[in-house]
Protein backbone atom coordinates (compact mmCIF):
# COMPACT_ATOMS: atom_id res chain seq x y z
CA UNK A 1 0.00 0.00 0.00
CA UNK A 2 1.42 3.38 -0.97
CA UNK A 3 1.39 6.42 1.27
CA UNK A 4 0.57 4.52 4.48
CA UNK A 5 1.23 7.50 6.79
CA UNK A 6 -0.82 9.86 4.64
CA UNK A 7 -3.70 7.39 4.59
CA UNK A 8 -3.63 6.92 8.34
CA UNK A 9 -3.40 10.68 8.82
CA UNK A 10 -6.52 11.23 6.72
CA UNK A 11 -8.26 8.43 8.60
CA UNK A 12 -7.53 10.03 11.96
CA UNK A 13 -8.44 13.52 10.76
CA UNK A 14 -11.88 12.30 9.69
CA UNK A 15 -12.40 10.13 12.75
CA UNK A 16 -11.55 12.74 15.34
CA UNK A 17 -14.53 15.06 14.77
CA UNK A 18 -17.45 12.78 15.67
CA UNK A 19 -15.51 11.57 18.69
CA UNK A 20 -14.84 15.13 19.80
CA UNK A 21 -18.51 16.09 19.35
CA UNK A 22 -19.66 13.05 21.30
CA UNK A 23 -17.27 13.98 24.06
CA UNK A 24 -18.54 17.57 24.02
CA UNK A 25 -22.13 16.35 24.20
CA UNK A 26 -21.21 14.13 27.12
CA UNK A 27 -19.40 17.02 28.83
CA UNK A 28 -22.42 19.36 28.35
CA UNK A 29 -20.39 21.63 26.08
CA UNK A 30 -22.91 21.66 23.23
CA UNK A 31 -25.54 23.75 25.01
CA UNK A 32 -29.06 22.82 26.03
CA UNK A 33 -29.99 21.04 22.79
CA UNK A 34 -26.98 18.81 22.06
CA UNK A 35 -28.96 16.38 19.90
CA UNK A 36 -29.86 19.11 17.41
CA UNK A 37 -26.26 20.37 17.40
CA UNK A 38 -24.97 16.86 16.64
CA UNK A 39 -27.46 16.39 13.81
CA UNK A 40 -26.46 19.73 12.29
CA UNK A 41 -22.73 19.18 12.64
CA UNK A 42 -22.87 15.66 11.21
CA UNK A 43 -24.93 16.91 8.29
CA UNK A 44 -22.51 19.72 7.60
CA UNK A 45 -19.61 17.29 8.08
CA UNK A 46 -21.11 15.08 5.38
CA UNK A 47 -21.24 17.99 2.97
CA UNK A 48 -17.70 19.10 3.79
CA UNK A 49 -16.37 15.57 3.28
CA UNK A 50 -18.23 15.34 -0.01
CA UNK A 51 -16.60 18.56 -1.17
CA UNK A 52 -13.17 17.36 0.01
CA UNK A 53 -13.68 14.04 -1.80
CA UNK A 54 -14.62 15.90 -4.96
CA UNK A 55 -11.53 18.07 -4.76
CA UNK A 56 -9.12 15.10 -4.80
CA UNK A 57 -9.21 14.62 -8.58
CA UNK A 58 -8.67 18.31 -9.40
CA UNK A 59 -5.87 18.44 -6.83
CA UNK A 60 -4.22 15.43 -8.43
CA UNK A 61 -4.51 17.05 -11.84
CA UNK A 62 -3.11 20.28 -10.46
CA UNK A 63 -0.16 18.82 -8.58
CA UNK A 64 0.39 15.50 -10.27
CA UNK A 65 0.68 13.84 -6.86
CA UNK A 66 -1.00 10.42 -6.74
CA UNK A 67 -1.53 10.68 -2.97
CA UNK A 68 -4.75 12.62 -3.53
CA UNK A 69 -6.29 9.75 -5.44
CA UNK A 70 -4.96 7.26 -2.88
CA UNK A 71 -7.30 8.70 -0.21
CA UNK A 72 -10.25 9.49 -2.46
CA UNK A 73 -12.16 6.29 -1.76
CA UNK A 74 -11.47 6.54 1.95
CA UNK A 75 -12.83 10.09 2.03
CA UNK A 76 -15.91 9.04 0.11
CA UNK A 77 -16.52 6.29 2.64
CA UNK A 78 -16.06 8.77 5.48
CA UNK A 79 -18.69 10.93 3.83
CA UNK A 80 -20.96 7.89 3.91
CA UNK A 81 -20.10 7.18 7.56
CA UNK A 82 -20.98 10.75 8.50
CA UNK A 83 -24.31 10.59 6.69
CA UNK A 84 -25.12 7.34 8.54
CA UNK A 85 -24.35 9.07 11.85
CA UNK A 86 -26.34 12.12 10.73
CA UNK A 87 -29.34 9.87 10.03
CA UNK A 88 -29.01 7.99 13.30
CA UNK A 89 -28.74 11.25 15.25
CA UNK A 90 -31.82 12.58 13.44
CA UNK A 91 -33.77 9.40 14.23
CA UNK A 92 -32.71 9.42 17.86
CA UNK A 93 -32.64 13.08 18.86
CA UNK A 94 -35.14 14.75 16.57
CA UNK A 95 -37.68 11.97 16.03
CA UNK A 96 -37.05 10.16 19.32
CA UNK A 97 -37.33 6.84 17.39
CA UNK A 98 -40.95 7.63 16.58
CA UNK A 99 -41.17 5.45 13.45
CA UNK A 100 -44.70 6.49 12.53
CA UNK A 101 -43.52 10.08 12.53
CA UNK A 102 -40.68 9.05 10.24
CA UNK A 103 -43.29 7.80 7.76
CA UNK A 104 -45.06 11.14 7.95
CA UNK A 105 -41.81 13.07 7.45
CA UNK A 106 -40.87 10.90 4.47
CA UNK A 107 -44.18 11.63 2.81
CA UNK A 108 -44.60 15.28 3.65
CA UNK A 109 -41.27 17.06 3.89
CA UNK A 110 -39.48 17.82 0.65
CA UNK A 111 -36.14 18.43 2.40
CA UNK A 112 -36.33 15.04 4.11
CA UNK A 113 -37.18 13.34 0.80
CA UNK A 114 -34.26 15.04 -0.92
CA UNK A 115 -31.97 14.10 1.97
CA UNK A 116 -33.05 10.46 1.85
CA UNK A 117 -32.53 10.36 -1.94
CA UNK A 118 -29.02 11.66 -1.43
CA UNK A 119 -28.45 9.04 1.24
CA UNK A 120 -29.65 6.22 -1.04
CA UNK A 121 -27.24 7.39 -3.75
CA UNK A 122 -24.38 7.48 -1.25
CA UNK A 123 -25.36 4.00 -0.07
CA UNK A 124 -25.12 2.68 -3.64
CA UNK A 125 -21.73 4.34 -4.08
CA UNK A 126 -20.44 2.97 -0.78
CA UNK A 127 -21.62 -0.57 -1.61
CA UNK A 128 -19.90 -0.49 -4.99
CA UNK A 129 -16.73 1.16 -3.77
CA UNK A 130 -14.77 -2.10 -3.51
CA UNK A 131 -12.43 -3.55 -6.14
CA UNK A 132 -14.75 -6.45 -6.80
CA UNK A 133 -17.57 -4.13 -7.87
CA UNK A 134 -15.14 -2.08 -9.92
CA UNK A 135 -14.09 -5.16 -11.82
CA UNK A 136 -17.59 -6.49 -12.26
CA UNK A 137 -19.14 -3.22 -13.35
CA UNK A 138 -16.24 -2.32 -15.63
CA UNK A 139 -17.03 0.77 -17.68
CA UNK A 140 -20.40 1.14 -16.01
CA UNK A 141 -18.67 1.67 -12.64
CA UNK A 142 -17.38 5.05 -13.68
CA UNK A 143 -20.79 6.07 -14.96
CA UNK A 144 -22.45 4.88 -11.77
CA UNK A 145 -20.05 6.84 -9.63
CA UNK A 146 -20.93 10.05 -11.42
CA UNK A 147 -23.95 9.83 -9.11
CA UNK A 148 -21.74 11.72 -6.68
CA UNK A 149 -22.48 14.92 -8.61
CA UNK A 150 -26.18 14.31 -8.09
CA UNK A 151 -25.52 13.69 -4.39
CA UNK A 152 -23.84 17.08 -4.17
CA UNK A 153 -26.85 18.75 -5.75
CA UNK A 154 -29.28 16.92 -3.46
CA UNK A 155 -27.18 17.72 -0.41
CA UNK A 156 -27.06 21.41 -1.22
CA UNK A 157 -30.80 21.49 -1.87
CA UNK A 158 -31.40 19.65 1.41
CA UNK A 159 -29.37 22.32 3.22
CA UNK A 160 -30.96 25.21 1.32
CA UNK A 161 -34.41 24.12 2.48
CA UNK A 162 -33.29 24.14 6.08
CA UNK A 163 -31.91 27.67 5.96
CA UNK A 164 -34.30 30.04 7.66
CA UNK A 165 -33.01 33.53 7.34
CA UNK A 166 -29.44 33.92 6.12
CA UNK A 167 -28.01 32.34 2.97
CA UNK A 168 -24.39 33.31 3.55
CA UNK A 169 -23.09 29.97 4.83
CA UNK A 170 -25.06 28.01 2.26
CA UNK A 171 -23.80 30.25 -0.54
CA UNK A 172 -20.19 29.53 0.40
CA UNK A 173 -20.69 25.76 0.23
CA UNK A 174 -22.72 26.04 -2.95
CA UNK A 175 -20.02 28.17 -4.58
CA UNK A 176 -17.30 25.68 -3.67
CA UNK A 177 -19.45 22.83 -4.96
CA UNK A 178 -20.20 24.64 -8.21
CA UNK A 179 -16.49 25.41 -8.67
CA UNK A 180 -15.58 21.75 -8.20
CA UNK A 181 -18.18 20.73 -10.77
CA UNK A 182 -17.01 23.33 -13.27
CA UNK A 183 -13.48 21.93 -12.97
CA UNK A 184 -14.87 18.68 -14.35
CA UNK A 185 -16.11 20.16 -17.59
CA UNK A 186 -13.73 18.79 -20.24
CA UNK A 187 -12.68 22.18 -21.67
CA UNK A 188 -11.84 23.36 -18.15
CA UNK A 189 -10.12 20.14 -17.10
CA UNK A 190 -7.78 20.37 -20.08
CA UNK A 191 -6.64 23.77 -18.96
CA UNK A 192 -5.82 22.85 -15.37
CA UNK A 193 -2.08 23.52 -15.25
CA UNK A 194 0.24 21.02 -13.67
CA UNK A 195 2.17 22.97 -11.10
CA UNK A 196 4.72 20.34 -10.22
CA UNK A 197 4.97 18.11 -13.23
CA UNK A 198 4.94 21.02 -15.66
CA UNK A 199 8.70 21.60 -15.82
CA UNK A 200 9.34 18.00 -16.73
CA UNK A 201 6.72 18.18 -19.43
CA UNK A 202 7.52 21.36 -21.23
CA UNK A 203 10.79 20.48 -22.98
CA UNK A 204 9.29 17.31 -24.38
CA UNK A 205 6.33 19.20 -25.77
CA UNK A 206 8.55 21.59 -27.68
CA UNK A 207 10.11 18.84 -29.65
CA UNK B 1 -61.33 37.37 41.08
CA UNK B 2 -62.76 34.09 39.90
CA UNK B 3 -61.29 31.00 41.45
CA UNK B 4 -60.80 28.41 38.72
CA UNK B 5 -60.04 24.75 39.12
CA UNK B 6 -56.90 23.96 37.11
CA UNK B 7 -57.65 21.68 34.21
CA UNK B 8 -56.21 21.94 30.74
CA UNK B 9 -54.01 24.84 31.70
CA UNK B 10 -51.44 24.70 34.43
CA UNK B 11 -50.85 28.37 34.97
CA UNK B 12 -53.03 30.47 37.23
CA UNK B 13 -52.44 33.77 38.85
CA UNK B 14 -53.76 32.30 42.07
CA UNK B 15 -51.27 29.47 42.01
CA UNK B 16 -49.34 28.93 45.17
CA UNK B 17 -45.62 29.40 44.74
CA UNK B 18 -44.14 25.95 44.12
CA UNK B 19 -42.20 24.38 46.90
CA UNK B 20 -38.88 24.25 45.11
CA UNK B 21 -39.06 27.96 44.42
CA UNK B 22 -40.03 28.60 48.02
CA UNK B 23 -37.22 26.43 49.28
CA UNK B 24 -34.64 28.13 47.08
CA UNK B 25 -35.79 31.41 48.61
CA UNK B 26 -35.42 29.90 52.06
CA UNK B 27 -32.01 28.78 51.06
CA UNK B 28 -31.17 32.28 49.98
CA UNK B 29 -32.47 33.78 53.23
CA UNK B 30 -30.52 31.22 55.20
CA UNK B 31 -27.42 32.05 53.28
CA UNK B 32 -27.95 35.72 53.96
CA UNK B 33 -28.41 35.12 57.66
CA UNK B 34 -25.23 33.09 57.63
CA UNK B 35 -23.56 36.28 56.50
CA UNK B 36 -22.45 34.93 53.18
CA UNK B 37 -20.88 38.09 51.81
CA UNK B 38 -24.19 39.46 50.57
CA UNK B 39 -23.87 42.66 52.58
CA UNK B 40 -20.41 43.18 51.19
CA UNK B 41 -21.47 43.06 47.57
CA UNK B 42 -21.97 46.30 45.68
CA UNK B 43 -25.52 46.78 44.38
CA UNK B 44 -26.55 44.24 46.96
CA UNK B 45 -30.25 44.60 46.32
CA UNK B 46 -29.85 43.57 42.69
CA UNK B 47 -27.51 40.78 43.58
CA UNK B 48 -29.97 39.56 46.22
CA UNK B 49 -32.87 39.44 43.79
CA UNK B 50 -30.81 37.75 41.11
CA UNK B 51 -30.03 35.01 43.59
CA UNK B 52 -33.70 33.93 43.57
CA UNK B 53 -32.54 31.73 40.73
CA UNK B 54 -29.33 29.82 40.81
CA UNK B 55 -26.35 30.67 38.61
CA UNK B 56 -27.75 33.98 37.42
CA UNK B 57 -25.10 36.36 36.15
CA UNK B 58 -25.72 39.66 37.90
CA UNK B 59 -26.44 42.45 35.46
CA UNK B 60 -25.83 46.14 35.55
CA UNK B 61 -29.40 47.30 36.00
CA UNK B 62 -30.40 50.89 35.24
CA UNK B 63 -31.64 52.70 38.34
CA UNK B 64 -35.27 52.87 37.14
CA UNK B 65 -35.26 49.08 36.97
CA UNK B 66 -33.80 48.57 40.44
CA UNK B 67 -36.34 50.99 41.89
CA UNK B 68 -39.26 49.27 40.20
CA UNK B 69 -37.99 45.85 41.15
CA UNK B 70 -38.40 46.72 44.84
CA UNK B 71 -42.18 46.61 44.42
CA UNK B 72 -42.22 43.75 41.92
CA UNK B 73 -44.97 41.14 42.46
CA UNK B 74 -42.96 37.94 42.51
CA UNK B 75 -44.49 34.82 41.03
CA UNK B 76 -47.68 36.58 39.90
CA UNK B 77 -48.16 33.85 37.29
CA UNK B 78 -46.49 30.51 37.63
CA UNK B 79 -46.19 27.09 36.06
CA UNK B 80 -47.08 23.92 37.89
CA UNK B 81 -44.75 20.94 38.08
CA UNK B 82 -42.43 22.26 35.41
CA UNK B 83 -38.81 23.10 36.01
CA UNK B 84 -37.56 26.57 35.17
CA UNK B 85 -34.93 26.49 32.43
CA UNK B 86 -31.43 27.21 33.74
CA UNK B 87 -30.39 30.84 33.28
CA UNK B 88 -27.35 29.83 31.24
CA UNK B 89 -29.50 27.99 28.68
CA UNK B 90 -32.11 30.74 28.45
CA UNK B 91 -29.35 33.27 27.79
CA UNK B 92 -27.05 31.24 25.52
CA UNK B 93 -29.54 29.55 23.22
CA UNK B 94 -31.34 32.37 21.47
CA UNK B 95 -32.87 33.33 18.18
CA UNK B 96 -32.10 37.00 17.68
CA UNK B 97 -31.08 37.14 14.04
CA UNK B 98 -29.96 40.75 14.29
CA UNK B 99 -26.95 39.32 16.11
CA UNK B 100 -26.45 36.22 13.93
CA UNK B 101 -28.31 33.07 13.03
CA UNK B 102 -26.50 30.59 15.29
CA UNK B 103 -28.01 29.96 18.70
CA UNK B 104 -24.87 31.17 20.45
CA UNK B 105 -24.45 34.30 18.31
CA UNK B 106 -26.75 36.60 20.31
CA UNK B 107 -24.90 35.88 23.56
CA UNK B 108 -21.57 36.38 21.78
CA UNK B 109 -22.48 39.52 19.84
CA UNK B 110 -25.19 41.40 21.72
CA UNK B 111 -22.85 42.75 24.39
CA UNK B 112 -22.14 45.84 22.30
CA UNK B 113 -25.79 46.88 22.19
CA UNK B 114 -26.28 50.04 24.24
CA UNK B 115 -29.61 49.91 26.05
CA UNK B 116 -29.13 53.14 27.97
CA UNK B 117 -30.31 55.65 26.88
CA UNK B 118 -33.18 54.01 25.02
CA UNK B 119 -36.06 55.73 23.26
CA UNK B 120 -39.48 54.26 22.58
CA UNK B 121 -41.79 55.87 20.05
CA UNK B 122 -45.54 55.47 20.44
CA UNK B 123 -47.50 56.51 17.38
CA UNK B 124 -50.36 55.72 15.03
CA UNK B 125 -53.98 55.55 16.12
CA UNK B 126 -53.44 56.77 19.68
CA UNK B 127 -54.69 59.70 21.70
CA UNK B 128 -51.29 60.21 23.30
CA UNK B 129 -48.48 59.65 20.82
CA UNK B 130 -44.98 60.44 21.95
CA UNK B 131 -41.29 59.77 22.06
CA UNK B 132 -40.19 58.58 25.46
CA UNK B 133 -36.97 57.92 27.24
CA UNK B 134 -37.39 54.35 28.50
CA UNK B 135 -37.35 55.38 32.18
CA UNK B 136 -40.24 57.80 31.53
CA UNK B 137 -42.05 55.26 29.38
CA UNK B 138 -41.85 52.75 32.25
CA UNK B 139 -43.07 55.11 34.99
CA UNK B 140 -46.77 54.19 35.08
CA UNK B 141 -46.25 50.44 35.26
CA UNK B 142 -46.18 48.01 38.15
CA UNK B 143 -43.76 45.17 37.49
CA UNK B 144 -44.70 41.57 38.08
CA UNK B 145 -43.04 38.25 37.56
CA UNK B 146 -44.65 35.93 35.01
CA UNK B 147 -43.27 32.43 34.76
CA UNK B 148 -44.26 31.26 31.29
CA UNK B 149 -43.59 28.42 28.94
CA UNK B 150 -41.85 29.60 25.78
CA UNK B 151 -42.44 27.46 22.69
CA UNK B 152 -40.24 28.18 19.70
CA UNK B 153 -41.59 27.46 16.22
CA UNK B 154 -38.46 25.29 15.79
CA UNK B 155 -39.97 22.74 18.20
CA UNK B 156 -37.94 23.47 21.31
CA UNK B 157 -39.27 25.05 24.48
CA UNK B 158 -38.21 26.57 27.78
CA UNK B 159 -39.78 27.88 30.99
CA UNK B 160 -38.72 31.43 31.77
CA UNK B 161 -39.46 33.76 34.70
CA UNK B 162 -40.10 37.11 33.02
CA UNK B 163 -40.52 40.46 34.73
CA UNK B 164 -42.82 42.89 33.00
CA UNK B 165 -46.25 44.45 32.83
CA UNK B 166 -49.42 43.67 30.88
CA UNK B 167 -49.81 45.32 27.48
CA UNK B 168 -53.31 46.25 28.58
CA UNK B 169 -51.75 48.73 31.04
CA UNK B 170 -49.78 50.24 28.18
CA UNK B 171 -52.91 50.53 26.05
CA UNK B 172 -54.68 52.31 28.90
CA UNK B 173 -51.87 54.85 28.92
CA UNK B 174 -51.66 55.55 25.20
CA UNK B 175 -55.43 55.64 24.60
CA UNK B 176 -56.03 53.90 21.25
CA UNK B 177 -58.53 55.60 18.97
CA UNK B 178 -61.58 53.81 17.60
CA UNK B 179 -59.62 53.13 14.39
CA UNK B 180 -56.95 51.10 16.16
CA UNK B 181 -57.38 47.40 15.40
CA UNK B 182 -53.84 46.10 15.71
CA UNK B 183 -50.69 46.85 17.65
CA UNK B 184 -47.43 46.83 15.74
CA UNK B 185 -43.94 46.56 17.24
CA UNK B 186 -40.59 47.32 15.71
CA UNK B 187 -37.08 46.26 16.77
CA UNK B 188 -34.09 48.58 16.75
CA UNK B 189 -32.34 48.89 13.39
CA UNK B 190 -28.67 49.61 13.89
CA UNK B 191 -26.39 47.73 11.46
CA UNK B 192 -23.34 49.15 13.26
CA UNK B 193 -23.99 46.99 16.31
CA UNK B 194 -26.17 44.32 14.72
CA UNK B 195 -24.06 42.12 12.44
CA UNK B 196 -27.12 40.25 11.14
CA UNK B 197 -28.40 43.50 9.67
CA UNK B 198 -25.10 43.95 7.84
CA UNK B 199 -25.26 40.53 6.15
CA UNK B 200 -25.79 40.82 2.43
CA UNK B 201 -27.32 37.34 2.41
CA UNK B 202 -30.05 37.96 4.98
CA UNK B 203 -33.55 37.15 3.81
CA UNK B 204 -35.04 39.46 6.42
CA UNK B 205 -36.07 42.96 5.46
CA UNK B 206 -34.97 44.85 8.58
CA UNK B 207 -36.18 46.11 10.96
CA UNK B 208 -37.96 43.15 12.50
CA UNK B 209 -41.69 43.77 12.82
CA UNK B 210 -44.33 41.94 14.82
CA UNK B 211 -47.93 42.58 15.71
CA UNK B 212 -51.02 41.48 17.57
CA UNK B 213 -54.73 41.98 17.17
CA UNK B 214 -55.84 44.53 19.75
CA UNK B 215 -57.95 42.01 21.68
CA UNK B 216 -54.95 39.66 21.80
CA UNK B 217 -52.83 42.46 23.18
CA UNK B 218 -55.49 43.17 25.81
CA UNK B 219 -55.37 39.58 27.08
CA UNK B 220 -53.89 39.60 30.58
CA UNK B 221 -51.25 37.01 29.60
CA UNK B 222 -49.65 39.30 26.99
CA UNK B 223 -46.87 41.34 28.56
CA UNK B 224 -44.04 43.69 27.79
CA UNK B 225 -40.97 42.35 29.59
CA UNK B 226 -38.02 44.30 30.93
CA UNK B 227 -36.44 41.58 33.05
CA UNK B 228 -36.01 37.87 33.64
CA UNK B 229 -34.64 35.64 36.39
CA UNK B 230 -34.97 38.48 38.89
CA UNK B 231 -32.79 40.90 36.93
CA UNK B 232 -33.02 43.19 33.91
CA UNK B 233 -33.11 41.53 30.48
CA UNK B 234 -29.72 40.46 29.16
CA UNK B 235 -29.10 42.04 25.74
CA UNK B 236 -29.37 38.74 23.91
CA UNK B 237 -32.86 38.23 25.33
CA UNK B 238 -34.17 41.49 23.90
CA UNK B 239 -33.09 44.22 26.29
CA UNK B 240 -34.31 46.63 27.32
CA UNK B 241 -37.93 46.07 26.29
CA UNK B 242 -39.55 43.10 24.59
CA UNK B 243 -42.85 41.42 24.02
CA UNK B 244 -43.83 38.09 25.61
CA UNK B 245 -46.92 36.32 24.28
CA UNK B 246 -46.75 32.84 25.80
CA UNK B 247 -49.48 31.17 23.73
CA UNK B 248 -47.79 32.06 20.45
CA UNK B 249 -44.55 30.81 18.91
CA UNK B 250 -41.50 32.60 20.19
CA UNK B 251 -40.87 34.67 17.08
CA UNK B 252 -43.98 36.73 17.89
CA UNK B 253 -42.29 37.93 21.07
CA UNK B 254 -40.27 40.68 19.41
CA UNK B 255 -37.11 41.94 21.10
CA UNK B 256 -35.43 45.30 21.76
CA UNK B 257 -38.50 47.33 20.84
CA UNK B 258 -38.08 50.95 19.73
CA UNK B 259 -41.48 51.65 18.25
CA UNK B 260 -45.02 50.75 19.20
CA UNK B 261 -47.75 51.74 16.78
CA UNK B 262 -51.49 51.29 16.88
CA UNK B 263 -52.76 50.65 13.39
CA UNK B 264 -56.01 49.93 11.59
CA UNK B 265 -54.61 47.31 9.17
CA UNK B 266 -52.98 44.00 10.02
CA UNK B 267 -49.24 44.74 10.11
CA UNK B 268 -46.87 43.01 7.69
CA UNK B 269 -44.86 40.92 10.11
CA UNK B 270 -41.32 39.83 9.35
CA UNK B 271 -41.60 36.05 9.16
CA UNK B 272 -44.89 36.20 7.34
CA UNK B 273 -43.22 38.41 4.73
CA UNK B 274 -40.35 35.93 4.25
CA UNK B 275 -42.43 32.76 4.07
CA UNK B 276 -46.18 33.19 4.43
CA UNK B 277 -46.77 29.46 3.93
CA UNK B 278 -44.61 28.68 6.96
CA UNK B 279 -45.30 31.52 9.38
CA UNK B 280 -48.72 33.06 9.78
CA UNK B 281 -49.73 36.30 11.44
CA UNK B 282 -51.36 34.47 14.35
CA UNK B 283 -48.61 31.91 14.99
CA UNK B 284 -50.57 30.39 17.86
CA UNK B 285 -48.90 27.31 19.30
CA UNK B 286 -50.91 24.49 17.75
CA UNK B 287 -49.83 20.84 17.83
CA UNK B 288 -52.32 19.93 15.10
CA UNK B 289 -50.97 22.31 12.45
CA UNK B 290 -47.51 21.34 11.24
CA UNK B 291 -44.84 23.69 10.10
CA UNK B 292 -44.38 22.63 6.44
CA UNK B 293 -40.89 21.38 7.29
CA UNK B 294 -41.46 19.70 10.64
CA UNK B 295 -44.13 18.55 13.03
CA UNK B 296 -45.38 20.79 15.81
CA UNK B 297 -46.97 17.92 17.75
CA UNK B 298 -44.00 17.55 20.06
CA UNK B 299 -41.25 19.70 21.47
CA UNK B 300 -37.81 19.36 23.01
CA UNK B 301 -37.96 20.96 26.45
CA UNK B 302 -34.51 22.40 27.01
CA UNK B 303 -32.14 21.41 28.38
CA UNK B 304 -32.66 18.13 26.55
CA UNK B 305 -29.68 15.88 27.16
CA UNK B 306 -28.22 13.52 24.61
CA UNK B 307 -28.79 10.50 26.77
CA UNK B 308 -31.92 11.76 28.51
CA UNK B 309 -33.87 13.52 25.79
CA UNK B 310 -36.64 15.68 27.19
CA UNK B 311 -39.30 15.38 24.50
CA UNK B 312 -42.91 16.16 25.38
CA UNK B 313 -46.22 16.71 23.65
CA UNK B 314 -46.96 20.28 22.65
CA UNK B 315 -50.16 21.65 24.18
CA UNK B 316 -52.78 23.67 22.34
CA UNK B 317 -52.03 27.37 22.80
CA UNK B 318 -48.93 26.22 24.66
CA UNK B 319 -51.16 25.19 27.58
CA UNK B 320 -52.91 28.55 27.87
CA UNK B 321 -56.13 27.49 26.12
CA UNK B 322 -58.33 28.37 29.11
CA UNK B 323 -57.17 31.95 28.97
CA UNK B 324 -56.95 32.57 25.23
CA UNK B 325 -59.03 30.07 23.24
CA UNK B 326 -62.04 32.40 23.36
CA UNK B 327 -60.09 34.96 21.31
CA UNK B 328 -60.28 32.63 18.33
CA UNK B 329 -63.81 31.24 18.38
CA UNK B 330 -65.10 30.97 14.82
CA UNK B 331 -61.60 31.35 13.37
CA UNK B 332 -60.27 28.45 11.27
CA UNK B 333 -56.91 27.86 12.93
CA UNK B 334 -55.77 25.63 10.07
CA UNK B 335 -56.02 28.57 7.69
CA UNK B 336 -55.09 31.24 10.21
CA UNK B 337 -51.98 29.55 11.53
Amino acid sequence: MRYPLWRVGVFLAALVWPLLWLYQAWADALGPDPGKVLVDRLGLGTLVLLLITLSMTPLQKLTGWAGWIAVRRQLGLWCFAYVILHLCAYLAFILGFDWSQLGVELRKRPYIIVGVLGFVCLLVLALTSNRYSQRRLGVRWKKLHRLVYLVLGLGLLHMLWIVRADLKEWSIYAAIGAFLLVLRLPPVTRRIPRLMAKKAFLPEKRN
Amino acid sequence: MLIKIPKASDCHESDVTPESFYLSRRHLLGATVAGLAVGGLPRWATAGEAARYSDVEPGDAPSWFSEKLASNKWGAVNVKDEAITPFKDATHYNNFYEFGTEKGDPAANAGVLKTEPWTVVVDGEVGRPGRYALEDFMKPYQLEERIYRLRCVEAWSMVIPWIGFPISALLNQVEPTSKAKYIRFETLQDPKVMPGQRSGFALIDWPYVEGLRLDEAMNPLAIMAVGMYGRELPNQNGAPLRLVVPWKYGFKSIKSIVRISLVSEQPKTTWQSIAANEYGFYANVNPTVDHPRWTQARERRLPSGLFKPNVRDTQMFNGYADEVASLYTGLDLRKNY
